[in-house]
Parts: C-alpha cells; sequence; structure tokens
C-alpha cells in the first residue's frame, strides 16, 4: 500500500472535518475520493500532503511514517483547484521549479521541462506567463510542475473543478489515459460521481468526515454499502419498501404475471444490498412524465402502506415510453428489475423526503 | 462627459491651490537669483552636514521599517493569534499621533535622565537620545505603517496556494518566501519603501525633540531649514527645503512610471471614460 491512513482525527474549532479515517490507497492506482462539499475528503488530502497537520492519527507514505514530516519532505505533487500559477515565472521555470529547488544540473532540468511540457501538450507555451494561457492549459501545467519532481504520490485536490464542463470532460480522458501512460499513485479528491465513476481504479466515498464504502466503480455501483453511497452516484426512488434506481423500475400497461423465486438476499460482498428475481408488480397511476433528451422521466403515483400516495419515479428511453403510450392518468404496474440491485429503505426516513431528496 | 471634465476640472484647482502652487513657490524662491541660493547653500557645511544625516537617518529607518514592514504583514496575513486585532489597531498609532508625542516619549524611554532604560544604556557608553540613533528610532516610529499597509492588502489578495505549491515542491520557508511570495509583493514594498523614504527625509517635530537640534551634530536637513529661516537666511532655507522636495517628488515619480500596473490602469480608466 503506497498511502496509510490510520485513525485520522481533525477538528476545526466545533466542525468535525474528520472523525477517526482509517483507508489504504493501493499502489500505481488512481483513487478517487468522491464525497459532498464540507464532507471532509479535500482535508484528508491536505493532511496527506502535509499542508494541514491532524489532530490525532497517522500518515505513512511508501512505508515511511511522515505523520510529522513537513510539506516539502514528503515528495508529494500536488495540484490545486485554482491552478496555484508562480505568475511571475514562465511555463517552464513553473516546471522547472521543483528541480530547482532540488539543485538538478540546469541541462537536465531542461531536458525534464521540455519532456513534460510534451507530455501535457504545452511546448509551444514554454516560454508564455501563466496568465496568457487558458484554464485547461494552467491545470496541466500545475501537472506538469508536480509530475516534474518525480513524486511518489500524486494528490489532485477538485483538479478540475474551476474548469467548464467541456474541458473538464476533455480533461478527465486526458488524466485517465496519462495515468496508463505514468502509473503513479495518483489520488483525486471529487464531488462529480460521474468523474469517479470514470476515472477511478477506486472510489473511496466520504460523507461527515467518515468513510462510507471504498471499492472498485464497479463494487460501488453494483453493491452500495448503504443508502448515502447508493444515493450519491446517482438518482434513486422508492419502490415497494426498497429503494432502487429509477431506470431498474420496469414499467408495465398490463399486470404481469409473477415469476416464481425469492428475493436473494445478500450480494457479492454481503452488503446491505439485495439482487431482485422478478418479484410481484405494484399498481400506480402515471401523474407526468418530462422528457430530456433520449430519456423520458415517468412520476408515478402508488399507494403506499398507510393508505396515502408515494411516488415512485421510472426512467426509461424514449422510444420505450412510446411504445407503452405513456399519457398523465394511465394505469400502470411497476416492478423492480429482474437482476437490478435495491436497499431496504431507511425506517427513519420518509419514502417522500428520499425522493426528493433525490 | 461635461460631468467628468467638471469633476476634473475641480481636482485640479484644488490640487492645485493646496499643493502644487506653494511647492512651485519654494522652488521659485530658490531660483529667484539663478542658482546663486543653490550655491550659497551647497556651500555652507552646516547644510551639506545636515543633508547627510538626512540621508542617513531616512536609509536607516527605510531598512528597519522595510524587514519590520513585511515581517509584520507576514505576521499580521498568514498566522492567526489572539491579539491580532489590537496589534493591528497599534500599527495605525504611529499616523494618528503627533509626531511631538513620538518626539516626547522616546526621550522618556531612552532619555539619560528618565527612569527606563536611557540612565542604564548612557553608563554603558550608548546615546540613543541627542544622536543618530534617537533620530532614526524616531523617524522609524513615525514612517513604520507605510509599508505594512501597502503590503498586507497584496498579501491577502495572493493567498496561500502558491506558498504551498512552492512547499509541496520541496521548497523551504525561506526558499517560498524569496523565491515565491517576494516577487509577488515586490512593488507593493518598492511602493512602501517609497513612501517611506519620503515620509523619513520630511519628518521634523519627532526629530527635534529627540535631537537636540545641535547644529554640525544632529541637526537634519527639516531642522536646518527652519533655523535658517529664522536667522533671516531665507535664501539657503528655500534652497534647501527645494532639494528636499525634489528628492520626494522624485520618488513618486519614479515609482509610477516603475510600477508595471502604470500602464494597465491607464488603459482601464481610458476605456471607462
Amino acid at each position: 500500500m503506497s498511502i496509510e491512513v490510520s485513525r485520522v482525527s481533525k477538528l476545526f474549532g466545533d466542525f468535525v472535518a474528520l472523525d477517526d479515517v482509517s483507508v489504504s490507497i493501493p499502489t500505481g492506482q488512481l483513487t478517487a475520493l468522491l464525497g459532498p462539499s464540507g464532507g471532509g475528503k479535500s482535508t484528508l488530502l491536505r493532511i496527506i500532503a502535509g499542508l494541514e497537520q491532524a489532530d490525532t492519527g497517522r500518515i505513512d507514505i511508501e512505508g515511511r511514517d511522515a505523520t510529522r514530516l513537513p510539506a516539502r519532505k514528503r515528495n508529494v505533487g500536488f495540484v490545486f483547484q485554482h491552478y496555484a500559477a508562480f505568475k511571475h515565472l514562465s511555463v517552464a521555470r513553473n516546471v522547472a521549479f521543483g528541480l530547482e529547488i532540488r539543485k538538478t544540473p540546469k541541462d537536465q532540468t531542461a531536458d525534464r521541462v521540455h519532456e513534460l511540457l510534451k507530455l501535457v501538450h504545452l511546448e509551444q507555451f514554454a516560454d508564455r506567463l501563466p496568465s496568457q494561457l487558458s484554464g485547461g492549459q494552467r491545470q496541466r501545467m500545475a501537472l506538469a510542475r508536480a509530475l516534474a519532481i518525480q513524486p511518489s504520490v500524486l494528490l489532485l485536490d477538485e483538479p478540475f473543478g474551476a474548469l467548464d464542463a467541456k474541458v473538464r470532460k476533455e480533461l478527465r480522458d486526458w488524466l485517465r489515459r496519462l495515468h496508463d501512460e505514468i502509473p503513479v499513485t495518483t489520488v483525486f479528491v471529487t464531488h462529480d460521481q460521474e468523474e469517479a465513476l470514470e476515472v477511478a481504479d477506486e472510489i473511496v466515498v466520504i460523507n461527515n468526515g467518515r468513510i462510507e464504502q471504498v471499492g472498485s466503480p464497479d463494487e460501488l455501483y453494483d453493491a452500495p454499502a448503504n443508502y448515502f453511497v447508493m444515493s450519491f452516484l446517482g438518482p434513486v426512488t422508492h419502490l415497494d419498501g426498497k429503494l432502487v434506481r429509477p431506470h431498474d423500475v420496469e414499467i408495465h400497461t398490463q399486470a404481469p404475471v409473477p415469476v416464481a423465486g425469492d428475493t436473494v438476499a445478500g450480494g457479492a460482498t454481503g452488503g446491505a444490498q439485495q439482487t431482485a428475481a422478478a418479484g410481484p408488480a405494484v399498481e400506480g397511476t402515471v401523474v407526468r412524465t418530462v422528457r430530456v433528451g433520449f430519456e423520458a422521466r415517468v412520476e408515478v403515483a402508488v399507494a403506499g402502506a398507510d393508505g396515502a400516495d408515494q411516488s415512485v419515479e421510472a426512467v426509461l428511453t424514449r422510444a420505450e415510453a412510446r411504445t407503452l403510450g405513456l399519457a398523465p392518468g394511465a394505469k400502470v404496474w411497476l416492478r423492480q428489475a429482474p437482476g437490478s440491485i435495491s436497499i431496504d429503505a431507511p425506517a427513519a426516513a420518509e419514502p417522500r423526503e428520499l425522493v426528493a431528496a433525490v | 462627459m461635461a460631468k467628468t471634465y467638471a469633476f476634473r476640472a475641480i481636482v485640479i484647482v484644488y490640487l492645485g491651490l493646496l499643493v502644487a502652487w506653494p511647492v512651485s513657490l519654494v522652488a521659485k524662491a530658490t531660483f529667484a537669483n539663478g542658482f546663486d541660493a543653490l550655491a550659497t547653500a551647497l556651500s555652507d557645511p552646516s547644510v551639506v552636514f545636515a543633508l547627510k544625516l538626512t540621508v542617513i537617518v531616512a536609509v536607516q529607518a527605510v531598512i528597519l521599517n522595510t524587514i519590520f514592514g513585511v515581517g509584520i504583514s507576514l505576521l499580521l496575513v498568514r498566522y492567526e493569534f489572539r491579539g491580532k486585532r489590537l496589534l493591528s489597531s497599534l500599527l495605525d498609532l504611529p499616523l494618528s499621533v503627533s509626531p511631538i508625542v513620538v518626539g516626547l516619549a522616546l526621550v522618556l524611554v531612552y532619555g539619560g535622565r528618565g527612569d527606563w532604560f536611557g540612565p542604564g544604556l548612557e553608563a554603558n557608553g550608548i546615546q540613543i537620545i541627542f544622536a543618530t540613533p534617537g533620530i532614526v528610532l524616531a523617524t522609524a516610529f513615525v514612517a513604520l505603517p507605510l509599508v505594512i499597509r501597502e503590503v498586507v492588502p497584496v498579501l491577502t489578495e495572493l493567498g496561500t496556494d502558491e506558498e504551498q505549491a512552492a512547499m509541496s515542491l520541496g521548497a523551504s520557508p525561506v526558499q517560498t518566501f524569496r523565491r515565491i511570495t517576494l516577487p509577488a509583493i515586490k512593488w507593493a514594498v518598492v511602493y512602501g519603501v517609497v513612501l517611506t523614504l519620503a515620509r523619513s527625509l520630511g519628518e521634523f517635530g519627532a526629530v527635534k525633540i529627540v535631537s537636540g537640534n545641535f547644529e554640525g551634530k544632529t541637526q537634519t536637513a527639516t531642522l536646518l531649514v527652519e533655523q535658517k529661516y529664522q536667522d533671516f537666511q531665507q535664501p539657503t532655507a528655500y534652497a534647501t527645503a527645494f532639494l528636499l522636495a525634489l528628492v520626494s517628488v522624485a520618488c513618486i515619480v519614479v515609482v509610477s512610471f516603475l510600477r508595471p500596473d502604470h500602464s494597465s490602469s491607464k488603459a482601464q480608466s481610458k476605456g471607462l471614460s
């Protein structure tokens, strides 16, 4: 394991940023720290980098106790959300900074800088000032600067957060390819579940200063440990006492024939989730349909256990919705799609609130 | 547009009556007989001594205030501690307190007949009051906030990201300061230094009290101007005053041309009007 975080806690005044967090970051992989704003993920990253001190706990980087090491001795590359470009230095001098500090011979530095600028496609901008670059270019420069010192780990704090959607997507793909080329252990912080699912080998979900789940993108998506993880990775809806994903809700215009077989409890990791066999269908009435591009979102009112109507959301393709001829007022039967996963709805929360929260 | 011109005219007239015209009259009085007054003044040993002393004092005060000014600015912006606001308001004290009070206060603390350090220092042969160190202290005190008030907003604006980036790349605190922080606050420091220099050259009240005003020993240029004026040597007084004003104006002109945002702010104001 490249980075070992053991029982780290951090308070800011009364605010608990990290509460007894332990996690191992695997060597040579791209790991995402995923969670909502204020959940503690950036604090954890900054503690690993040495830019922040943990109140209690221990950090090991490549087998070396780094808990009390200052940032400059940890040999980590850090990339900031707002680039932190050295404004008075040219792009090449920015990238060379760490090498100059290490008193690397001039010709070696020049070679390495050239090589890195080529890697991040900025070789023609070497003599420009950061202010003459776009946001995406500045962030690539910052990445080259962090890689120049050949760090044992590369840490990125919401690296694409300040960029517009299109550039963000490009840089995300590019980061993935770059990592495949230079497999340095990389940890990046994001609040964008799509970014994490798409780019990361491993995802650490952090909320309220605690780790909710650690796993590969598939593990997290297929076997969410709890309601929070499931809802953070995408929309969820409430069907028949269970939480399911809206696109896993089947809509039938006639009562489907129940297929024999029970719900199978416990998934691959033995979590709270269940994989559905084709169970009984629930009757309801279409309240409204919204079309967004190729998707059709259907809201269905279902009689709840206490007699009050519950709202269930289902997502199908435009073509499916057209074939079924769904319109407000239509009578439909809802069923969880066979093979899809669900978890029991938390007892405390009102189903209606759960849907609203997503 | 008409409104802009009206405002501009008002400001120009106000500044003209208050600043430009009186100062230019000093120049006019200096050159009333060509270069005679300047020549006479510069051949007077007491004038030459006073000018030299003024420069020596100003340079020392500027060095002191630059080092402590940048240090205090870093402390105020980069660190959280109890009493920070109190410290911050204490720093404005030299601007609000009359220089005479500053002079008297320094005499009480360092004077040979005071109750504090003065007698002890004098017993060890260190003379502060009625000597150059006292003049430097008084000047540094009066000009203390000028560097700080220039540097603090720039440091605040700068933020800590760049410094942290430098640290993560292996730079020590000293390297980070020299390579990252200092270049970023360079112009604020230069501007603060120039203001401090101008203020130091012109300090009068505090210096008059602590120096004792001994001609050829502790008499600075401003004190000399007053004395020459009262001794009916107006041409020499005007000539010395002119030299003092010249240096201060030159400082400000040089900086306004050196400042990198000079041209861009001009372009911006053009775009706005």
